[in-house]
C-alpha cells in the first residue's frame, strides 16, 4: 500500500523494516505528535523473520543475565500482559516444561533455575519426575524431571505485528510497502534521503529494523560492527486432532553440545514440532530441506510419539536474524541521526515492546522533542485464536452480517465475512499470502483443497484482477 | 438459538448423502435434514468435468457435474429438506449436533445420525515434500476448482504426482487449461491405471504418450521462489536425483477421509481407511451413528458411494424401528500387506443385506493375488485374483461373515501372491 504522495516535506522518523520490530517501535512513536514512515522492501508486513517463527511469547528466563536482550525482554513481557489482551491478538498463557532426558540436562536445570531468578522470573520451578508426568502425561517414558516456567506463552506471531502496524497507521504512522533502501544520502540541513528502485523518501532520523537486511543497512551508514547470518528454523504443524497430546509449551534445555526442538501448542489449535538451527548464505532461502524434516521427525519420536502418528497440516521454515554477537545489537548515532536496532535473533516476539520504549529512550537522547498526541486511537484485532470466539460461532456476529455464517476455509472456519474483512482493513491483504494471515484461510488440514480457488476469486474480484495472476501465472 | 428435531440427521449432500435421503423418502421416512457446507449441493463429483460417471446406478454415461446435478435434482423433486452453506462445527449430544450458517446456530438432536463428509487429497504439506512454499502446487482438487470454476490458466509445464486414476483427471484438467503435464510421478514400480473405462484411456493415450510416468520415484523437492521452477525427482531405486523444469506440481490422490466430525463425536476409527469402523451395515461404533461414502475410506467412484448411501438408508431404516445399535462384531484386521479393508468389522448375517460387498485396498502390486481371510486357526475364505494393483480397489462377497465365531478374536485379511 502507498500512502506517499511526492514531493512532500521530510518525515520526522523513518523506520525501516515493518517486522515485529519495527511494528513495535511505530507504534510506540505514533503517541506523540512526529510524521512517522514504516517501510519495508517486502508488499506486506511479517515477511521476513516474523513470518515463520515459533509464535512463543518468552519470559526471557533463560537469557544470559545482564545482557541488554535480558532487560528488554524482562520488561517487554509486563507491557505485553497490557497490549496482548487488549489488542484482541490471539494468546494462551500455556506455560512451558522443559524436559530432562539425559544426565547433562538433568544437572543443568538448577543453573536455569538460578538463571530465571536472576532474571527476575520468579515463578519458575523444578519439577519431579512425576510431576512432569502429571503435567504431560503423553510424554514418552524416560523424562528424569524437569522444570516448570508458568509465564511462557503462545501468540499469534502475525497478529502482534499486525495489530501494532495498523495501531500505529491509525494514530498517523504512513506505511510504505514494496520500497527496498539501498541508498542513505544526506540532504539539505539534517535532511537524509533513502533511495531503491522504487523512490527516494526525505526523512530527519532514520531507524534500522531491518531484521535480515539490518547488516546492511548498517553498512550504508559506514558500519561494519555485525554480521547477519540467516539462522533457518524449519517446523513442522500437526492436526488439530494432536492438540489434546499437549498441555504446555515443551521446551528443549540447552547443554551447549545439542541443540533441542520444542514441541508446543499453538493458538489456532495445532500443534508444533521445531525449529531446526541450520546457519545459510542466501536471505531468501525460506524453503525446507529433507535433512531438516528428517531431523525433526526423529526429535518427535523421542519426545512424543502418539503426535506422529497424527496427520501434518503444515511444513515451514523461517529465517532468524542470527550475528556473531550473543546480544542485540542497538546502537544510536546522533551525529548521523540514526538508530541502528539489529541482531534481535529469535526474541524480537517477546522484546518487542521493550525494544520500542528503549528506542524511543535513545531518540529522546538524540534531543528528538516527543509531545504526545492529544487523541491516541487504539486498535483491536478480530478474533483468530481457538481461545476467543470466532465469528462462525457467534450468534450477534451473524445476525450482524449473515457473511460471518458463510463459511469459505472448512478447515479454519474462515467465514467470508472475515475474509472481506482483511480485504477492507486499513492495511488491507492484497495477495494470497497477506490473505492467509490475516484470516488463517487455506492454512488447514486440506491446505486448499477446498477453498483454494474460492479465496483467489474473492481477493481476485476484490483488486479487479484475474485470478491467474494471484497464483503468480504469468502469459 | 434454534433448537429443532429430527428423526435423520444427513451431513454431506453428496451422491452418498443423497442417495442416503432419497431412500428413507422411499421408505417412508418424512422428517429427515440434510445439511451441506458449501454453497452448492452435489459432492466431489461436481469438480470432475469429464464423463465416466453412472454407468453402475443410473445406467448412462454422465460428466460428474451432470451426476451431481441428477442427484439434487432428484432430492428436489423428492422434497428433501437440503440446507446449504451449513457446517457441523461440534456435537452437543450424543445424537445432538450444532450448525453454523448464514441463517445463524441451530442445534439439531436426531435419533440417527449419518456421516457422508467425504474424503480429500493429502495435500504437499502432509506428504512431507520439503523445498520452497511457492506459488503453482495444487492438489487435483484444487486444481479442477481453479480451471473448471474460475476458467483460470494455472501454469504451462506441471509434473503430476501420482500416476493413479485420479491422475488421470489431473491430466484432462491440466489439458483443458492448455498446461503441458511433463511428468507423472509414482514411487511404484508402474502406473495403476488399471480398470479404467476403455474409451477414457484411449481418448487419453495422446496425453499419456507426452507425460511418460516415472516409476519407483518420487518428488524430492521443490524449487522455486514467488512461483514454482522445478522439481527434483528422486529415483528410489539409485538414489539419484535430476530436476524437471516445471511451474505447476499437481499432487493427485493419497485419499484421507475427511473424518473431523466423525472423531470429534468419539465415533471409534479404523486404522487401515482412517475413517470410522463400520460393519456390513455401515453402523459405526457409536449407537445412531452412520457412515457411507468417500468418508469411509478415500474416494471411490460416485456410484460406489451412492450404492453406499442407498444401503445404510435400509440399515438406519431398521435401527429407528429395532434400536439394533448393540449388535455382536469383531474387527477384520489387515495384515501387512493390505492398506485398508471396508466394512472393516465382521457382523452377522442377515436379512436386512443377504449378501454384500468387502473392499480391500492393497499396498503394492500383487499378480496374481490370493485373498485369505482366517479366524484364529480356520480359514473362512479364500480367493484368487488375477491382479492386484495399489491405488485401486477390489470387491469380494461377505458370506464368509456367517462362519465368524463372534466370542473369538479378530479375523485376520491377508493378501499374498
Amino acid at each position: 500500500m502507498t500512502n506517499l504522495k511526492p514531493p512532500m516535506k521530510p518525515f520526522d522518523v523513518a523506520i525501516i523494516g515493518a517486522g515485529v520490530v519495527g511494528c513495535a517501535i511505530a507504534r510506540q512513536l505514533s503517541r506523540y505528535t512526529l510524521q512517522c514512515v514504516l517501510i519495508d522492501s517486502e508488499p506486506d508486513l511479517g515477511m521476513g523473520t516474523s513470518k515463520a517463527s515459533t509464535a512463543i511469547w518468552h519470559t526471557g528466563f533463560d537469557a544470559k543475565p545482564g545482557t541488554l536482550e535480558a532487560r528488554l525482554l524482562t520488561r517487554s513481557y509486563h507491557l505485553l500482559e497490557d497490549y496482548v489482551p487488549q489488542a484482541g491478538i490471539a494468546y494462551e498463557r500455556s506455560g512451558a516444561v522443559l524436559v530432562a532426558w539425559n544426565e547433562d540436562q538433568f544437572n543443568a536445570l538448577p543453573g536455569l533455575l538460578a538463571k530465571a531468578h536472576e532474571n527476575g522470573v520468579r515463578d519458575v520451578h523444578l519439577l519431579s519426575v512425576d510431576q512432569v508426568y502429571e503435567l504431560e502425561p503423553r510424554l514418552n517414558a524416560g523424562a528424569l524431571g524437569g522444570l516448570m516456567v508458568p509465564g511462557e506463552s503462545i501468540i499469534c506471531t502475525y497478529g502482534l505485528p499486525l495489530a501494532m502496524a495498523t495501531e500505529a497507521a491509525a494514530n498517523g504512522v504512513a506505511l510504505q510497502f514494496g520500497f527496498p533502501v539501498k541508498s542513505v544520502a544526506s540532504g539539505e540541513g539534517a535532511v537524509q534521503l533513502l533511495s531503491g528502485p522504487a523512490g527516494s523518501l526525505a526523512c530527519r532520523y532514520v531507524i534500522n529494523a531491518a531484521g535480515l537486511y539490518s547488516d546492511e543497512i548498517d553498512r550504508l551508514y559506514g558500519y561494519t560492527r555485525f554480521t547477519v547470518t540467516p539462522r533457518r528454523g524449519e517446523l513442522i504443524v500437526f492436526d488439530k486432532f494432536a492438540r489434546p497430546l499437549v498441555n504446555h509449551v515443551l521446551l528443549p534445555i540447552p547443554t551447549g553440545k545439542t541443540k533441542g526442538v520444542l514441541v508446543s501448542p499453538t493458538v489456532y489449535g495445532n500443534v508444533m514440532l521445531g525449529p531446526t538451527a541450520e546457519d545459510l548464505k542466501d536471505k531468501t532461502q525460506k524453503g525446507t530441506s529433507n535433512e531438516g524434516l528428517d531431523f525433526l521427525w526423529k526429535k518427535g519420536e523421542a519426545i512424543l510419539s502418539p503426535l506422529m502418528k497424527e496427520e501434518v497440516t503444515a511444513t515451514y521454515a523461517g529465517l532468524r536474524a542470527a550475528t556473531e554477537h550473543s546480544d542485540y545489537q542497538i546502537f544510536p548515532s546522533a551525529e548521523q541521526r540514526y538508530i541502528c536496532v539489529g541482531g534481535i535473533r529469535s526474541t524480537g516476539i517477546s522484546a518487542s515492546l521493550g525494544i520500542a520504549e528503549y528506542v524511543q529512550g535513545l531518540l529522546e537522547e538524540m534531543g528528538v522533542a516527543l509531545q504526545p498526541k492529544a487523541e491516541y486511537q487504539s486498535v483491536r484485532l478480530p478474533p483468530l485464536g481457538e481461545a476467543q470466539t470466532r465469528p462462525y460461532r457467534s450468534e450477534s456476529a451473524i445476525a450482524a452480517d449473515p457473511d460471518f455464517g458463510r463459511i469459505v476455509c472448512h478447515c479454519e472456519r474462515v467465514t467470508a465475512g472475515e475474509i472481506k474483512n482483511a480485504l477492507n482493513s486499513a492495511i488491507p491483504a492484497t495477495t494470497l499470502d497477506g490473505l492467509r494471515r490475516r484470516t488463517r484461510c487455506m492454512q488447514g488440514r486440506c491446505q486448499g483443497f477446498h477453498c483454494h480457488a474460492d479465496v483467489s476469486k474473492m481477493l481476485a474480484d476484490h483488486l479487479g484482477v484475474k485470478p491467474a495472476s494471484l497464483i503468480g501465472y504469468k502469459e | 438459538m434454534k433448537q429443532r428435531k429430527t428423526e435423520v440427521l444427513i451431513v454431506g449432500a453428496g451422491p452418498a448423502g443423497l442417495a442416503a435421503a432419497l431412500e428413507l423418502k422411499r421408505l417412508g421416512l418424512t422428517d429427515l435434514l440434510v445439511l451441506e457446507r458449501d454453497p452448492v449441493a452435489g459432492g466431489m463429483p461436481r469438480f470432475c468435468h469429464h464423463t465416466g460417471f453412472g454407468i453402475l446406478d443410473r445406467h448412462r454415461l454422465m460428466t460428474g457435474p451432470g451426476y451431481a446435478a441428477a442427484w439434487v435434482a432428484d432430492a428436489k423433486r423428492q422434497q428433501v429438506e437440503l440446507l446449504t452453506q451449513t457446517t457441523v462445527i461440534d456435537w452437543t449430544g450424543p445424537l445432538t449436533c450444532l450448525a453454523t450458517g448464514p441463517e445463524g446456530l441451530q442445534e439439531i438432536e436426531a435419533r440417527a445420525v449419518l456421516l457422508a463428509t467425504g474424503c480429500r487429497e493429502r495435500p504437499r504439506a502432509a506428504r512431507l515434500v520439503a523445498g520452497s512454499r511457492s506459488q503453482g502446487i495444487f492438489t487435483t482438487g484444487s486444481l479442477q476448482d481453479f480451471v473448471h470454476h474460475l476458467n483460470c490458466r494455472v501454469g504451462k509445464r506441471a509434473v503430476i504426482v501420482g500416476a493413479e486414476k485420479v491422475s488421470l483427471s489431473a491430466l484432462m484438467t491440466l489439458a483443458k487449461a492448455r498446461c503441458r503435464a511433463v511428468a507423472m510421478v509414482t514411487s511404484f514400480p508402474r502406473h495403476q491405471f488399471y480398470g479404467i473405462y476403455r474409451p477414457a484411456k484411449i481418448a487419453l493415450a495422446d496425453l499419456l504418450h507426452r507425460a511418460p510416468v516415472k516409476v519407483n520415484s518420487a518428488v524430492h523437492q521443490i524449487l522455486g521462489h514467488e512461483r514454482v521452477e522445478a522439481v527434483e525427482i528422486k529415483n528410489l531405486l539409485t538414489g539419484d536425483c535430476t530436476s524437471t523444469p516445471c511451474d505447476t506440481v499437481v499432487f493427485t490422490g493419497d485419499w484421507i477421509p475427511d473424518y473431523e466430525l466423525a472423531r470429534s463425536g468419539g465415533v471409534p476409527m479404523d486404522a487401515g481407511t482412517l475413517g470410522p469402523a463400520v460393519d456390513r451395515r455401515l453402523r459405526t461404533r457409536k449407537a445412531g451413528v452412520f457412515a457411507a461414502g468417500n468418508l469411509l475410506r478415500g474416494a471411490e467412484t460416485a456410484d460406489v458411494a451412492a450404492k453406499e448411501g442407498i444401503l445404510v438408508a435400509r440399515s438406519i431404516q431398521t435401527f429407528l424401528n429395532h434400536h439394533d445399535a448393540d449388535f455382536p462384531c469383531v474387527p477384520i484386521v489387515p495384515d501387512a500387506a493390505v492398506r485398508w479393508v471396508s466394512p472393516n468389522l465382521a457382523s452377522p448375517e442377515d436379512a436386512l443385506m443377504p449378501c454384500g460387498k468387502v473392499r480391500f485396498s492393497v499396498k503394492d502390486f500383487y499378480r496374481p493375488a490370493r485373498v485369505r481371510i482366517e479366524q484364529a486357526d480356520q480359514v473362512l475364505f479364500e480367493q484368487r485374483l488375477r491382479a492386484c494393483v495399489p491405488n485401486t480397489s477390489y470387491a469380494i462377497s461377505d458370506h464368509w461373515m456367517t462362519k465368524v465365531n463372534f466370542a473369538a478374536g479378530p479375523v485376520r485379511f491377508s493378501v499374498v501372491q
